[in-house]
């Protein structure tokens, strides 16, 4: 069985396993310990003792232990206070607590603060069993470990056999009776004073040791802590010898099966490292053993005690090599790190600098905290942590306060010392308000008043409340869905009363997009905003209040909203789609009566040789040639863009370099066949004939309809709606060209020389002439092999805007998305064996720089794309082609509207 | 006062025996079906008449539209029929409709008094649901008391002068707990469900008041104890990662530990893996229907939630599913399905760091 460990919690978990040798409980938070904390605790400065326990956890305390008994203070309520504020502090709250009283009613106060998994330090046997039998159930109920003390009703054991003795009664009462996890013991067999002078002390340091030892071999999975401080009591005032000491009896300790101490983690000696004298001294007091010199191990250690008086060593000290940098960065990093120990000199250093107090505000101030909002968002803090940047805000926030009353004062502005008046209300059915008083605490830091009216506040009450306090904004939180349409209302009610106050909306379910499509339009006399998370209120607050930043603020909000709106309603239109029926009844419509077209000068198909590398260059558009490396922008423009121009340059001259060599020593071999057939109209589809009287059928091209719901006037769309019916003469074209296979060999020669650039450079150009050789292709087929445009007069660059008749819709592109039609078409243009470009098992064109397509010729044809399409389609083109449901689903998957039965299964692996 | 030498009750070894052979089906959201019943004010408080199991009248000035909890006494046939639907959808275990019957989170509505009456019929409601589809399919069901997290933090301030400040104590919280917990165990319930946890003392109140109900009735029950994660630093509000939290809550030696509510399965799947890892007694997880969309519905699929379910039963990380919010009898239905094949989650010897 595995050996269960003791586990704890602060924030983080704690487990003390067995590669942890000893764990540190940090002491100073201990009245009865440290006069310092006693002090402060005394007079009530919370603050500096807050920094005592946080420069306990920095110095590695893993539990801190936290001790108010003191006469002169409310132990309980103090206790109550301090635990409560250390919640507050996540750098502290993150290890486990250690409640340490005397007073079992001060104990179960602090452990009604802690959230954690805390130790109590300490219960015994010493008001007889009923009592412990009480107090270690209601720590079991609780949840706590803790800690024994060797204490009965005979007193507290000394000895080694009284210690032994205690603690295994004390642990059968508990496994046996309470039903205890052995492992949520911690015994403390009493660390007392040796070299005290008096003989019967000599051997405490051994009964302490030996004691550990047999309770750790006799009582499973227990521990054993102690105050090790009391061990050197009568060396008060002489650190070196007392931490040697320490030092000294921890190592002892710990290898006898201690595995917990209170002790003060930053001043501890380092058992090697103790001069060899002082630590043979030391070691002959605490294991009662008589020195080699002979004599008394006690008068032995105060002999040569005084060599080393003095010398304290100096307290590890933080690392604050943050208070060098820029004022900016440190109020940014007191922000972050939640520090407010520098923020007022910090925020009076950047007073003195800036133009106005309020300058440092809007300046660094908000760019720490927007840092805050950044790492809350991504997950980096959490919310207590963003509540303690919003404490540290305020401390900021007070010290520039004065300055700008008085600057107010001065400006004979009026005495308002507030920043703004924030109303604040959870709307009408809902009650949750965490989010929302989370949102007042951030603003309250900086200085913003904040009428808080609740939860399920009628809207009634919300304008009265508005008009009553003549508040600057009114921030609406909600949780659960009804909340949204209650701020629909409220914002349509602020419109009718005629306010003019800008309205904040918040809340788990709220969304930009509910307010920019629900929200905003009903209240057009000022705006509604979302905000994010509390991080944000301020920044958006800030921007609202302020004289010179609201108009832009503003502005952008409703720029942002109404392109929001519209995304939200063309995602809307999209996502509706009309049955294929309906679709098909909205087709095109074109007039085919009194239609002709040119005839072509062939039918069947026909290779084009003699291609001159020189000319296709001229058709190159080197738009989509920068979009290859990233480069966004049109070309010629690019080349003058103010952020990558210069790089855009560079790269074209390489390109122009490459592609004389390309032209010069014939690096490719451009091929390409086309092909026109009789063609009609029938549905969806276009049949080709073998010859004029088209009473022979050859193939079927199949086309898509959208199915998107259109506005009116619209139609929706299938290639098939370009072609003419039966009983008009048309024809439909097809072609494929290439830039030819050499490429890929000439991108791995570059490869192989290590010239990456090189072979990317090199198929950016392929595909560059391949897409080329289209356009010219596609201007010989308009004047010459079709010849319905015969006087065409276009240059190279005037046709990549598209100004001619026709279209070459591609299978695979958005007009036509299955990729499967390339199969017909390469079939009928006998495309492997007239260009050498082969189809892939995924109907991709070997070698890539190929391009293939359809001929169009109808005037009032233009490129569109289909778009998703429902089931009742797919199965309806699935039959047509003579493919299996599943096969045309696998195909069209990108563009399914709907979940395809077959795959459901899969997609989730 | 601890409770671990009371003897469990009855059903809870039915359920333990039940849980070794295969992961059990928690049962969906019920506020979210209720939304969908667009009830008005005077569906909320009956016309005014509000009664209690012993015809108790009450009466608030507050409106009543939204306190889901009331429809138990209310609208109890609706309530009953929605935990019908769950129940022979799949699910082994129904909720009660008590979230919020503390008198702290009542004394928004105005309701304390009724506190008792509502968590008697909430588990008397759930438990007729769970007598008639047991009836119809022969299948055990078994009630688990709703216990919420009530509104407030008791580690937490409201007041950022005065971090120190708490507006709820724990004493303040076990007290209402305390009432709540008797309520349910008096109506029926079979199990105590503490849920939604986003501060870990408020559970600890309501486990410590959960060991006083038993001790007052000579029985324990099962109880199963659910955090909720919605940050994306994976902690609780109050500041604890999900092992810490486990330590926390420890103690009570759960029937289950878990998650719930939050951003949906697969946000929640990293932090249950965590949970898993270290907890020492089988593991529940009951997520959203996904995020809500802007509009605030959850419009995940119930095959969509489904699937990220099963995710967490194919890993091994789950002895009991359900859903939370936006969860319908479809999507537990295709919940129970999906999981069907799975083995149970083992409890392991906890893997410690």
């Amino acid at each position: 069985m595995h050996d269960p460990l003791l586990r704890l919690s602060g924030l983080e978990p704690f487990v003390l396993t067995k590669d942890i040798p000893f764990v540190n409980v940090g002491e100073r938070t201990n009245v009865t310990g440290s006069a310092r904390f006693r002090k402060l605790i005394t007079n009530r400065d919370y603050a500096a003792a807050l920094d005592v326990a946080r420069d306990q956890v920095e110095n590695g305390a893993q539990i801190i232990d936290i001790n108010m008994d003191e006469g002169l203070i409310d132990s309980k309520q103090a206790m109550i206070d301090f635990l409560n504020l250390i919640a507050a502090e996540p750098d502290i709250a993150r290890v486990p607590i250690m409640i340490d009283s005397s007073k079992w009613e001060v104990i179960e106060a602090g452990l009604q603060c802690v959230q954690g998994k805390p130790v109590v330090n300490s219960i015994s046997l010493k008001e007889g069993e009923e009592a412990f039998l009480h107090h270690a159930s209601l720590c079991l109920a609780y949840g706590a470990a803790v800690v024994i003390m060797a204490f009965d009703e005979q007193g507290q054991a000394d000895s080694f056999q009284r210690k032994t003795e205690i603690c295994a009664r004390a642990y059968r009462i508990l496994t046996e009776q309470v039903g205890f996890p052995p492992e949520d013991i911690i015994f403390d067999p009493n660390v007392f004073a040796v070299a005290t002078g008096i003989e019967e002390h000599d051997n405490y340091g051994v009964d302490f040791i030996e004691a550990a030892r047999w309770i750790r071999q006799n009582l499973p999975h227990c521990h054993i802590s102690g105050g090790v401080s009391n061990l050197s009591f009568s060396f008060r005032g002489n650190e070196p010898v007392r931490e040697a000491m320490h030092a000294v009896f921890l190592y002892h300790a710990i290898k006898a099966g201690m595995d917990m101490g209170i002790v003060n983690a930053g001043q501890l000696a380092v058992y090697d490292q103790i001069d060899p004298d002082l630590r043979e001294a030391c070691e002959d007091v605490v294991l009662n053993r008589t020195p080699a010199n002979g004599g008394n191990p006690t008068e032995n250690l105060l002999d040569i005690a005084e060599r080393f008086r003095g010398g304290a060593r100096e307290e590890k000290k933080r690392d604050l090599a943050w208070r060098e940098w820029p004022v900016e960065k440190r109020l940014e990093h007191a922000l972050v790190n939640g520090i407010t120990e520098f923020v007022e000199e910090d925020t009076e250093a950047a007073r003195q600098s800036a133009d106005k107090p309020l300058d440092v505000i809007e300046g660094p101030l908000m760019a720490g905290m927007n840092v805050v909002g950044d790492l809350f968002g991504a997950g980096k803090m959490f919310l207590p942590q963003v509540v303690k940047s919003a404490r540290v805000m305020k401390q900021a926030v007070a010290v520039l306060l004065p300055y700008m009353e008085e600057e107010k004062r001065l400006n004979g502005g009026d005495q308002r010392s507030s920043a703004g008046k924030v109303l604040m209300a959870t709307v009408k059915g809902d009650v949750h308000d965490i989010g929302k008083n989370i949102v007042g605490v951030v603003l309250a830091c900086n200085n913003y008043e904040i009428i808080d009216l609740g939860v399920m506040v009628s809207p009634q009450k919300i304008l009265e409340e508005a008009r009553a306090h003549d508040v600057d904004i009114i921030g609406l939180s909600g949780l659960i869905t009804p909340s949204l349409d209650e701020m629909v209302h409220l914002a349509t009610e602020l419109e009718r009363e005629n306010f003019d106050v800008p309205l904040l909306i918040g809340g788990a379910t709220t969304s930009k997009v509910h307010t920019a499509v629900k929200i905003a339009p009903r209240y057009t006399r000022n705006q509604a905003i979302y905000v994010t998370d509390a991080s944000r209120a301020v920044g958006v607050v800030s921007s609202l209040l302020s004289n010179t930043q609201r108009d832009d603020y503003v502005a952008g909000i409703r720029a942002e909203y109404s392109e929001v709106a519209e995304r939200h309603e063309r995602a809307e239109r999209a996502k509706a789609r009309l049955p294929l029926a309906a679709a098909r009844a909205n087709a095109m419509k074109i007039d085919w009566t009194g239609y002709s077209v040119a005839e072509p000068a062939f039918t069947g198909a026909k290779v084009i040789e003699d291609w001159d590398l020189a000319e296709i260059a001229r058709y190159i558009d080197w738009t989509p040639f920068f979009q290859t490396w990233e480069l966004k922008g049109v070309y010629p423009r690019i080349l003058e863009n103010e952020t990558y121009g210069e790089a855009a340059r560079a790269l074209f001259a390489d390109a122009q370099a490459m592609l004389q060599q390309i032209i010069g020593e014939r690096w490719f071999g451009p091929r390409a066949v086309v092909g026109f057939w009789p063609a009609n109209r029938d549905g969806d589809d276009i049949r080709l004939f073998t010859g004029a009287d088209r009473s022979a059928p050859l193939a079927t091209l199949h086309t898509l309809r959208q199915q998107t719901a259109k506005r009116k006037d619209s139609p929706n769309l299938a290639l098939a709606d370009f072609v003419a019916p039966e009983g008009v003469a048309d024809w439909v074209g097809g072609f494929v060209v290439t830039a030819g296979p050499e490429e890929s060999a000439i991108a791995e020669r570059f490869e192989k020389a290590g010239d990456d650039y090189g072979a990317i450079m090199v198929k950016a150009l392929a595909d560059r002439f391949a897409e080329a050789m289209a356009e010219m292709l596609h201007q010989r087929v308009r004047r010459e092999f079709w010849g319905y445009d015969p006087d065409e007069t276009f240059d190279p660059q005037e046709l990549i805007g598209e100004p001619y008749r026709g279209i070459r819709p591609a299978p695979g592109y958005p007009a036509q998305p299955d990729h499967t039609e390339k199969r017909t078409l390469f079939d009928l243009l006998d495309a492997e064996a007239n260009t050498g470009v082969q189809l892939t098992e995924s109907m991709a064109m070997w070698p890539g720089s190929s391009v293939s397509g359809l001929y169009i010729g109808h005037p009032e044809s233009y490129y569109f794309g289909v778009a998703k399409v429902e089931r009742d389609q797919v199965a309806d083109y699935a039959a047509r082609k003579g493919m299996d449901l599943e096969e045309a689903e696998r195909w069209l998957a990108p563009i399914l509207n709907y979940r395809p039965e077959a795959t459901a299964g899969l997609a989730a692996e | 006062m601890n409770s671990y030498s009371l003897p469990p009750t009855r059903t809870f070894a039915a359920l333990e025996q039940a849980a070794r052979e295969r992961i059990l089906i928690l049962d969906g959201a019920m506020g979210t079906m209720i939304q969908t019943l667009n009830m008005t004010e005077e569906d909320f408080t009956a016309n005014g008449h509000i009664h209690g199991p012993g015809c108790r009248h009450h009466q608030s000035d507050h409106p009543q539209k939204g306190n889901n909890d009331l429809l138990v006494l209310t609208q109890p046939q609706a309530v009953e029929d929605i935990q019908l639907k769950f129940a022979l959808a799949g699910a082994d275990i129904l909720e009660t409709n008590t979230f919020s019957s503390t008198t702290i989170a009542q004394a928004d509505y105005g309701l304390e008094a009724a506190v008792h009456d509502l968590n008697v019929a909430g588990a008397q409601v759930a438990r007729r649901a769970a007598d008639r589809a047991t009836a119809e399919d022969g299948k055990p069901r078994w009630v688990a008391g709703a216990v919420g997290p009530t509104n407030r933090t008791a580690s937490i301030s409201p007041d950022v002068n005065d971090p120190g400040y708490r507006a709820v104590t724990f004493d303040d919280l076990r007290l209402a707990y305390g009432q709540q917990i008797d309520g349910l165990i008096a109506g029926g319930a079979d199990l105590i469900l503490i849920e939604t946890i986003f501060d870990t003392l408020n559970a600890k109140a309501a486990i410590f008041a959960a060991f006083e109900s038993f001790a007052r009735i000579g029985q324990r029950l099962p109880i199963m104890i659910s955090g909720t994660i919605t940050d994306a630093s994976g902690r609780t509000l109050s500041g604890q990662t999900p092992t810490a939290f486990w330590h926390s809550v420890r103690h009570a030696r759960p029937f289950t530990v878990g998650l719930n509510c939050a951003l949906g399965a697969d946000a929640m799947r990293p932090h249950l893996s965590e949970l898993a890892g270290v907890a020492d007694t089988l593991v529940c997880a009951y997520p959203n229907a996904g995020l809500p969309n802007a509009f605030g519905q959850y419009d995940e699929e119930p095959e969509d939630t489904a699937r990220k379910v099963e995710v967490f039963a194919r890993e091994g990380l789950v002895n009991v599913v359900g859903g939370c919010c936006g969860t319908t009898p479809e999507h537990i239905r295709a919940i129970a399905e999906h999981v069907a094949g799975y083995a149970p989650r083992r409890i392991e010897e906890t893997a410690d760091a």
